[in-house]
């Protein structure tokens, strides 16, 4: 179990590596960073100073190195906008973004399961197609259309929910549907095709040869052999949300840190994009690797395995 | 009167626009006293799993019966309606199927699945079935078996897996128990120990076996009876001993010959020519004449009906049209 | 032809492709897509005015059948007085051409690599497989805006960063396509005959793996279009005034609270309209050029 876990994290360590790498060599490769990392407006003595500062004169190794040491302290640069540190503003809005994610991640877990069972279990038939129906529409709707649907609908038409903000329950609604409707039909998809598996298995015949009732057999036995592999991925797409969250988040105004990226977009603010993708990226290994683990814990054959 | 009576069993599976229509089981009759065993003997594609899950209902979506009649203690179980099977399923008639380890739910005890069915025929509470179940297990030679009752299947052998799985089956004392090649996927050395198991059990509990196997040295030292399988039909039945010493089929002569004999070796080993037919496509007349050594025009012409050969012993084949 | 001649003759992907025949399942989103890569093609003929030049009398105005609409701008106007079917028609133009562009750049960059990478294995395999893992591990949408700021955009910026961010789902799939490629006798049989690493390569592999590759190309046209679309509402994507779908939503977004509807609901429509046909057209090709392909 050791081995695994050192070996793993081991990975994890390289792909964060490999991530700074990535965001450094862009940035100082693709022409000058001086106009990245100053403000508009700056004097001419101010960007030489930047020059000075992040030594472009030396190699590119020293750079890295700097740059490395600043992000291990902490330092993620300096938003111009808001002129405070960028780790501080990207903490501050983390927990918005993980609300919002898990409660988009419920409701595609509440919709996409049952419907992929109802669908599987009555295979071919009239829920069958609407759930693949459901399945099809799900994954092509981009899902800021979905919330930009949503708003123009029940804000302007029927004037029941806020189009923006983050208040209360009803503030929540709207960007957790328009987030977990293409993730509904992924997991939709996959219950659908586990379950129809897991129907097909020997221990389903035998469960029917005892004489069960067909609710016992499909509740009880079929169910949570089907679940394993959609909880998987669910884990993985908790993930991927991330992706979607940013359009979702500032379609509705939401305050995370998807919209700190657009912020950072839309007002040139690039200290902001290179330390919320940077953090972003870093978030995602981080879990990827707790989720690893984790696994490795409660099924004890993959321990034994690597 | 007969235990289980199967009348002209028909089951065929249909495509979905009815394009091809495969004779899994076609004109089928045997019969079955209470305490007898019967072996099912034939290839791969005959039709013996079918038959086995025709007699519990439980046939695969676009396979029906399609004509026939399966009384099982005077009851005829084809027009029964699925509420009335589910009662008789597990109950009075119990299966075996073929891998162990998949017949188990892996992320229930065996106890859960062992107690299963008593709770849900017999309405036995929890306690009292889980003190059965350990029970059942004692029964079946399971060793340790409060120890085995708590346990995952993964977590045992697969001889001890299929030991579970006749312990399932007995559990709420059925008249009949259908086994369907149970140890084919078992060691060699496991085998033998099975097979007296079953016989342990038959004789305790007083059931009626119908085994299905391509092995016919299982045969010859399990049953009382066989019968034999070929593309859909049953060409030959009769009592054991009988039947292996003087097979009236073709096809039966020819299975018995190629079992290699030990002493023998000087002898060469015999194998059936060409193969079995694809049940979606038969060729006219008796199924097996393309592979018959001894195939006359009629053969090909029209399918044979049963003839008697001795006492008990049935062939379907024109060679025996004149007794 | 029996197991032991299949093994050693190495399928022929145009055999395969030409064998199949059209369902009416797949008519229609081929259809569909037919029918908007005519419209890009010939969009100057097509439409009623200049996407790019707008009218400020004839502000927000309604689609025809709506009170307030008008024929000359049969599906209205936006907040800049511009034709919103002329731009709809061009925008068609700026999705197909990058959604394809991409793709084609995604996907041979990806199943070169992905060859190279399953055939030659050990440190290049490793290389290889480290740097896919930690760009699959950034969100592509992520990944895209991050380079889109860095970059700058235009559109043959844009085709080169979606090329960059989707050619690592491609390398993997080939690479696992490959890896059990290599087993196979007809592979066996080129290096006993001398054949160098380059022409298995390319002579053996490639033929070989174009048929889930184009199966990943259409499955990926769709998510292509989306990301280009988030790209251009978000404001990194395509740059004005050339109108792209994604870009006339986020405008259509200013005037929505005012009731504009049509600003929103055309543009998007005909991204989910793309989109699914492409999505439907993958699934089908997916059944029918390889079922092994069907856990994708």
């Amino acid at each position: 179990m050791k081995k695994f876990f050192i070996k793993r994290l081991g990975y994890s360590f390289i792909s964060l590596i490999l991530l700074s790498l990535t965001i450094f060599l862009f940035v100082r490769l693709t022409g000058d960073p001086t106009t990245l990392l100053v403000e508009p407006g700056a004097s001419r003595g101010d960007i030489e100073a930047l020059r000075a500062q992040l030594g472009l004169d030396r190699s590119l190794l020293v750079q890295y190195g700097s740059f490395m040491g600043n992000l291990l302290r902490g330092d993620f640069g300096q938003s111009f906008y808001y002129r405070t540190p960028v780790f501080e503003l990207y903490l501050s809005r983390l927990p918005y973004s993980l609300m919002l994610a898990v409660v988009a991640m419920s409701f595609s877990l509440i919709i996409g399961i049952p419907t992929g069972i109802l669908a599987a279990v009555r295979v071919n038939g009239l829920w069958d197609s609407v759930g693949k129906l459901f399945a099809l529409l799900g994954l092509s709707f981009p899902s800021f259309w979905v919330g930009l649907l949503l708003i123009l609908f029940f804000s302007v038409y029927l004037g029941w929910l806020p189009s923006s903000g983050s208040g209360g329950f009803l503030h929540i609604l709207m960007p957790a549907f328009s987030l977990g409707w293409f993730f509904a039909a992924a997991h939709m998809r996959l219950t659908r095709s586990s379950m129809l598996e897991v129907l097909g298995s020997e221990y389903v015949k035998l469960a029917r040869l005892k004489g069960l009732p067909e609710a016992l057999v499909i509740g009880k036995h079929a169910f949570k052999n089907a679940l394993i592999p959609v909880l998987t991925l669910a884990g993985i797409n908790l993930v991927l949300m991330v992706n979607v969250a940013i359009v979702v988040e500032t379609v509705f105004a939401w305050p995370g840190v998807g919209r700190l990226l657009y912020e950072g977009i839309a007002f040139r603010d690039f200290p902001i994009v290179q330390a919320t993708v940077l953090l972003g990226g870093t978030m995602i290994v981080v879990v990827n690797l707790v989720v690893d683990v984790l696994y490795a814990v409660i099924d004890p054959r993959i321990r034994y395995e690597r | 009167m007969k235990l289980l009576e199967v009348d002209g069993l028909s089951t065929h599976y249909i495509t979905a626009r009815g394009t091809r229509v495969t004779r899994a089981v076609q004109d089928l009759s045997f019969s079955l006293d209470a305490g007898e065993t019967l072996g099912v003997v034939g290839e791969s594609g005959s039709g013996k799993t079918t038959l086995a899950l025709s007699l519990l209902r439980l046939l695969p979506p676009g396979a029906r019966i399609v004509s026939g009649s399966i009384r099982f203690e005077g009851e005829d179980l084809v027009p029964k309606p699925e509420a009335e099977i589910r009662q008789i399923r597990g109950k009075r008639i119990a299966m075996i199927l073929q891998d162990p380890m998949a017949s188990l739910n892996p992320l229930f005890t065996i106890g859960d699945q062992v107690a299963e069915p008593l709770r849900v025929h017999e309405h036995e509470s929890r306690r009292s079935a889980w003190n059965k179940a350990r029970g059942l297990l004692e029964a079946v030679r399971i060793a340790a078996p409060e120890q085995r009752v708590r346990e995952y299947p993964h977590q045992l052998s697969g001889g001890m897996r299929q030991r579970i799985v006749g312990a399932i089956a007995i559990s709420c004392e059925p008249r009949l128990l259908i086994a369907d090649e149970p140890t084919t996927s078992l060691d060699v050395t496991i085998q033998a120990q099975y097979l007296s198991l079953l016989r342990d059990l038959q004789k305790a509990h007083g059931l009626a076996l119908i085994f299905i196997t391509h092995n016919l040295g299982i045969v010859a030292k399990m049953c009382d009876a066989v019968a034999v399988m070929y593309a859909g039909r049953l060409v030959e039945s009769g009592p054991v001993r009988q039947i292996f010493n003087s097979p009236a089929h073709p096809y039966t002569k020819a299975l018995i010959e190629s079992i290699p004999r030990f002493g023998d070796s000087n002898a060469r080993l015999t194998a059936i020519d060409g193969q079995p037919p694809d049940p979606s496509a038969l060729p006219p007349g008796c199924a097996f004449h393309p592979r018959c050594l001894q195939a006359m025009e009629r053969c090909r012409a029209e399918a044979p009906p049963d003839f008697a050969v001795g006492a008990d012993q049935t062939a379907a084949c024109w060679l025996w049209a004149s007794s | 032809m029996n197991a032991s001649r299949a093994a050693t003759l190495p399928l022929t992907w145009p055999s395969r492709l030409a064998s199949i025949r059209i369902e009416a399942v797949a008519l229609v989103p081929i259809a569909i897509l037919s029918f908007i890569a005519l419209v890009a093609i010939f969009a100057d003929f097509i439409a009623p005015h200049d996407p790019q030049v707008g009218v400020l009398g004839a502000r927000f105005k309604p689609p025809f059948w709506q009170t307030g609409g008008s024929t000359e701008y049969l599906l209205g106007t936006d907040h800049l007085g511009r034709d919103v079917l002329s731009r709809l028609i061009f925008g068609a133009r700026v999705s197909m051409y990058v959604g394809f562009m991409a793709v084609i750049f995604a996907g041979t960059v990806g199943t070169l690599l992905g060859i190279v990478s399953g055939y030659l294995g050990k440190w290049v395999d490793q290389v290889i497989m480290r740097i896919t893992d930690t760009w699959l591990a950034l969100p592509a949408l992520m990944f895209a805006i991050f380079l889109a700021a860095v970059i700058g955009p235009s559109e043959t910026n844009i085709i080169i960063i979606l090329g960059l961010v989707f050619w690592t789902r491609y390398a993997r799939v080939i690479r696992g396509e490959v890896l059990s490629l290599k087993e196979r006798d007809f592979v066996r049989l080129a290096i006993v005959a001398g054949c160098s690493k380059r022409t298995i390569m390319l002579r053996h592999m490639l033929p070989n793996v174009l048929n889930s590759a184009i199966v990943l190309a259409t499955l990926m046209l769709g998510q292509v279009i989306i990301a280009e679309a988030t790209l251009s509402f978000l404001g990194v994507g395509v740059p004005p005034p050339k109108p792209a779908w994604g870009l006339m939503l986020a405008d259509g977004k200013k005037g929505m609270m005012a009731g504009y509807w049509w600003l929103t609901v055309l543009p998007g429509s005909c991204i989910m309209l793309m989109v699914l046909s492409a999505n439907l057209l993958g699934d089908w090709l997916r059944v029918k050029l390889d079922p092994q392909l069907r856990q994708l």
